[in-house]
């Protein structure tokens, strides 16, 4: 329980309207941001029913763009780049030339030749450093720029959230789709509108300039004042994200986990030439992986953490990469990485709580879908 | 903002005096650092702590924490109101107990922390 915060911490363009609004601030990723605001349950319960607001800023942002921008996208990232339109996105795998994980990430094709990246907060650098030498061995027509200063990243999630966020723009929020973008002005700010998120709730994430994310954002707060919007800290966003089953890179997968480890197989554009890794993958598919992320639920009374291990006659075989409470289903869950004979749906996990050992239950993916 | 009948430690619990034995919680400070209780895990009544020892763990979303008795005694209740109501902790938890001890060793409340000095080492 400590309260100090070091100074060298980086600060998003809206740290100071945090701040000045009571959040709980803490490190995450080298920056500092806020945990939580009025209570994670407050603000998790408040995106499964009304709205809530995050500040993701500290995410990372990569510009691709050239005459062969598209070929070095399907190289690095694993999904089928080709099958995006201009204004759409899709959910990919960086990947390592063993099939793991350097980052998961979201592509934005926004124009012929030009896609962007959006990399997590944590693997900014290495995800950088990465593209940067596959661009330079693959050579071609490509041009790179680590734009995450260039942009500030506010999401607006929730049942109500289009219907706030449409009081503040003329473009037609109705006619974007689930995971396709626009441009236009919210709040006056120039942004880019994307139709996604991390809580599995409808809503939307908006790129805008630095210097007028505080516009944007006190913009957002007084447009849900009526339905009871919340801003809403990473507390709740992690809590949002496992009830929908949606992985948290760096903790349920990293550089030792497979795409197809991880239980995203369908990331991967099989039908590609060739992609980072795509060897190890392949064999994978074709032998069967010996160990796959799966999401359980506790069936006694007891959390299980992230770290804790998952045993069978006695010793580890597998380990918690995800867990907690959450606030809507009132359940404790999680996902685990264990041996392919644990996977199957109704197998009964037993789960080291700090020396106890506690049952829980693979379920079936997801713990929670909104109504539509 | 501590009340200044019980007593602190610098684990954040606090001890209250009722007749010959003792109630303990955990300060308002620690709840607010803990976030939303979700779960708290109590001893079994008869057990004899020492001072320092745990006794228990309490959990919120996304936090465990150890719960450290204040002297040393024998555990002669538990607040199992936790069981369905942990969020107790949360609204009131300088009024939200967690256990009732009989303390074995009465000078040990010496050492711990009084109202301001407590307030002095969050703040």
């Amino acid at each position: 329980m400590t309260s100090s915060t070091p100074t060298e911490l980086r600060k998003t363009p809206l740290h100071a309207v945090h701040v000045a609004s009571g959040a709980r601030m803490v490190e995450f990723a080298g920056w500092n941001m806020p945990v939580e605001y009025s209570g994670i349950t407050d603000e998790h319960m408040a995106v499964r029913t009304r709205a809530g607001l995050f500040d993701v800023s500290h995410m990372g942002e990569i510009e691709v763009a050239g005459a062969d921008a598209l070929s070095f996208v399907q190289w690095i990232t694993t999904n089928d780049a080709s099958r995006l339109s201009i204004g759409q996105a899709q959910y990919s795998a960086l990947t390592t030339p063993e099939g793991t994980f350097v980052d998961d990430v979201l592509v934005y094709r926004l124009a012929d030749e030009h896609y962007l990246l959006v990399v997590n907060a944590g693997n900014v650098a290495k995800a950088w450093a990465w593209i940067k030498s596959q661009a330079a061995a693959e050579g071609g027509d490509v041009a790179l720029v680590n734009a995450s200063a260039r942009y500030a990243l506010i999401a607006v999630q929730g049942p109500e959230a289009a219907n706030i966020a449409q009081q503040l723009t003329t473009v037609d929020l109705a006619g974007i789709k689930y995971y396709w973008f626009a441009t236009g002005e919210v709040a006056s700010v120039r942004a880019t509108i994307s139709r996604t998120g991390y809580t599995g709730e409808d809503g939307f994430e908006l790129f805008v300039p630095p210097a007028e994310a505080s516009r944007v954002w006190r913009a957002l707060i007084d447009a849900g004042k009526s339905v009871d919007i919340r801003p809403c800290g990473l507390g709740a966003r992690d809590t949002l994200r496992l009830e929908a089953c949606m992985r948290l890179s760096g903790s349920d997968m990293d550089e030792h986990t497979t795409v197809l480890e991880a239980g995203l197989g369908w990331l991967i554009g099989w039908k590609k030439d060739r992609f980072v890794g795509d060897a190890p993958l392949r064999a994978q598919k074709a032998g069967g992986p010996t160990r796959k992320l799966v999401a359980f639920e506790m069936t006694e009374r007891a959390i299980a953490r992230h770290g804790y291990p998952v045993m069978s006659n006695g010793a580890p075989c597998g380990v918690v990469t995800s867990g907690t409470q959450t606030p809507f289903l009132k359940k404790a869950i999680g996902f685990a990485m264990v041996p392919m004979e644990l996977t199957g749906v109704g197998t009964r996990l037993d789960i080291d709580v700090r020396g106890r050992s506690c049952r829980a239950m693979v379920v079936a993916e997801p713990f929670y879908k909104r109504p539509r | 903002m501590f009340p200044t009948d019980l007593k602190y430690t610098k684990d954040h619990e606090w001890l209250r005096q009722d007749g010959g034995e003792v109630l303990v919680g955990i300060t308002d400070f620690a709840q607010r650092q803990l976030g939303d209780v979700v779960f708290v895990e109590l001893p079994e009544i008869g057990r004899t702590l020492k001072q320092g020892e745990s006794f228990g763990t309490i959990e919120s979303v996304k936090a465990v924490s150890e719960l450290y008795s204040p002297v040393s005694g024998e555990i002669v209740a538990v607040n199992r109101q936790l069981d369905t109501h942990p969020e107790a902790v949360n609204k009131t938890p300088h009024e939200t107990w967690m256990i009732r001890l009989k303390p074995s060793a009465p000078d040990e409340s010496v050492s711990l922390l009084d109202a301001s000095a407590y307030g002095a080492l969050v703040q």
